[in-house]
């Protein structure tokens, strides 16, 4: 299920990355959050209720969209994903657990 | 912090909004060498947002009318390159003994801060959604009225397909029709102010006949494609299975209880200033009745309390683009006027005259569209007020009854609400009302919440292994 529906610019080339050690595919040009609410419906879970959140203010002001990113055997990153864009071959996790370090192509 | 020893202080500005970089080439053309510094990568602020490298839609596409004014401030900013350092992608998270401290990364993507001292400061910093949540709103699907319109804008995708835009405002019906053209399904406009509202505020609308029209173009438009408007609605529930956005509940104005099927909804009444670095700089602040809401004091040029220190564009008051223009412009002739500098006494007449132009239209809109009354009022306890640390209305309610905080900063230290990574941004008008709600006061009496720096979170550099359920930046 998704979250965000593509109205325009979709002929971008794509780019490929990982969500929860799943592969993924995304377009170029699109921040973190994009690419994962246009094929999960959640970017995190709260750390109390463990409810799911998806972001909500676009604009880098409600710091609702933090997740967990590893560019290949890299260390974890914590980054705001509606600010941040997408690479390839990034690793991404929707939840508490540690994105796995993926090896070999994304696509 | 330690402020770097630096021979020539140069004049810094914060924000590349229309504000910020009419302020930045103001200075220029004088012969100056500003300093412009923005979180974002390319300059254009809010409205004018530019899309990242790769995605095309020319200016037309993504502004509409304000295309010719976008491109403007997209370019203003080149012929100065050899003047202006424009800081891109760098934050400005604190200010401290006459100096920035700035957050951006290096070539291998290493978060470094830095500090920036400065001889005197253009703040113009903007704004976002003024938001007052209802019950639901915490779920995947429910974003600010901004954040649904950067979706469209700088990445060409909307909040869902068929979407209801809630709240009150006049960008509640730009945003709906910008979506509808997209092609998405707007389900409804819900607006809080009643259609009155608009008619009384008629007057004071008529100084900026253009932007008056605009609005009305975009209302008509939206009725004559069968969207739903309804105005002086109250908002109730945001309902579906799972945690998901399956319709909103509302009551009409003859106070019909109704529910609209959505996948997303927009909410969003009105803009907030973003303050933080004028508090910071020692800025004195008034609470401004209108706006409902403290402002850093200023003089119509831009001059705050602090000598050296101005603030313009939407930081100061929500006033819009154009106004925000005219804004930095006028504050960074007033920078120069302080300096003994010469500037043009006849361009300064003229942006005095539209800037009182656009405080009487900006009055108006906040009659048209104000906060609406009693909001406080009927709240469920159960709902989460602050989205950061989960904290619920009962548990506001329960502290203010125990502890008998009557000011917002005692609020904060008691229940944490405030102190969440959005320091207030998202909760903080509406823990504000809730508080004068509670204890029978005005909103003008409760304070307002002070920013503690970083005033946005910074990212930690290099994490070791992350304890698992460990969950903060
Ligand atoms: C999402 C959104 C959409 C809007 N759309 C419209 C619209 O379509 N039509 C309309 O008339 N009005 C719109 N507005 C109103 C709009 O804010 C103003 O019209 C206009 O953009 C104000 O210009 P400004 O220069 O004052 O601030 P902004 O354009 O908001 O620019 C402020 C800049 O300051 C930067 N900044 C702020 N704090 C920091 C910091 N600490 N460190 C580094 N950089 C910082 C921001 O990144 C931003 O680029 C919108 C507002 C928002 C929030
Ligand atoms: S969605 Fe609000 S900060 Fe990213």
């Amino acid at each position: 299920m998704s979250l965000l529906v593509r109205y325009a610019e979709q002929s971008r080339p794509p780019v490929h990355f990982f969500l929860d050690g799943q592969p993924q595919t995304a377009l170029s040009g699109d921040t973190l959050l994009t690419a994962i609410l246009t094929c999960a419906n959640r970017l995190r879970q709260t750390e109390f209720t463990g409810e799911n959140r998806a972001g909500f203010c676009l604009m880098g002001a409600c710091q609702d969209c933090w997740i967990q990113v590893r560019r290949g055997t890299g260390p974890v990153e914590r980054l705001r994903a509606c600010s941040t864009l997408l690479e390839e071959g990034m690793s991404l996790s929707t939840s508490a657990t540690v994105p796995p370090v993926m090896t070999g192509a994304a696509s | 912090m330690t402020a770097a020893a630096t021979t020539s202080l140069r004049p810094v500005i914060v924000g590349a909004g229309p504000a910020g970089v009419r302020a930045a080439v103001t200075l220029a053309a004088a012969g100056l060498n500003p300093v412009l510094v923005d979180e974002a990568a390319r300059p254009g602020g809010q409205i004018y947002r530019q899309p990242p490298a790769g995605l095309t839609r020319p200016p037309e596409a993504l502004y509409g009318f304000e295309a010719a004014k976008a491109r403007a401030i997209h370019t203003a900013l080149a012929p100065y390159a050899g003047q202006i350092d424009h800081y891109t992608e760098t934050l400005v998270w604190n200010i401290e003994h006459g100096a920035l401290d700035l957050m951006n990364r290096d070539a291998s993507g290493q978060p470094v801060s830095t500090v920036l001292p400065y001889d005197s400061l253009i703040l113009a910093t903007g704004a976002t959604d003024r938001i007052l949540p209802l019950p639901g709103w915490t779920r995947p699907g429910v974003y600010t009225l901004g954040g649904a319109q950067i979706a469209l804008k700088a990445q060409g995708c909307g909040i869902g397909k068929r979407v209801v835009f809630a709240g009150t405002g006049p960008l509640l019906y730009l945003i709906a029709y910008q979506y509808a053209k997209a092609g998405a399904t707007v389900a409804a406009v819900l607006d809080t102010a009643p259609f009155v509202n608009r008619i009384h505020a008629l007057p004071g609308l008529l100084a900026c006949p253009d932007t008056l029209l605009k609005g009305l173009y975009y209302t008509a438009w939206l009725s004559l494609h069968d969207v739903p408007l309804h105005s002086g609605v109250t908002l109730r529930e945001i309902s579906g299975p799972d945690g998901t956005v399956a319709a909103l509940h509302w009551r009409d104005a003859k106070g019909r209880d109704r529910e609209t099927a959505c996948d997303g909804i927009g909410l969003g009444y009105g803009l907030r200033s973003e303050t933080q670095l004028a508090d910071l700089a020692g800025c004195r602040f008034a609470f401004n009745d209108l706006h409902r809401v403290w402002l850093p004091e200023r003089d119509d040029a831009g001059r705050t309390s602090v000598a050296g220190v101005y603030v313009a564009g939407d930081g100061a008051g929500i006033a819009g683009a154009d106004a925000a223009e005219a804004a930095g412009e006028r504050a960074a002739l007033a920078l120069l006027q302080d300096r003994g500098l010469p500037v043009d006494p006849t361009r300064v007449t003229a942006l005095d005259r539209r800037l009182a132009r656009f405080r009487r239209f900006s009055s108006a809109l906040w009659t048209a569209f104000p906060v609406p009354a009693g909001w406080a009022h009927d709240l469920p306890d159960s709902m989460t007020l602050c989205r950061c640390e989960e904290i619920t209305v009962g548990t506001l309610r329960q502290t203010v009854r125990t502890d008998t905080p009557t000011e917002l900063n005692r609020l904060k230290a008691l229940s944490r609400i405030g102190m969440g990574r959005c320091q207030g941004r998202m909760c903080g008008v509406a823990a504000a009302e809730v508080l004068a709600h509670e204890t029978g006061r005005p909103v003008s009496a409760i304070a307002r919440l002070r920013p503690q720096p970083p005033i946005k979170p910074l990212p930690a550099a290099t994490l070791p292994a992350p304890v698992s359920g460990e969950d903060t930046p």
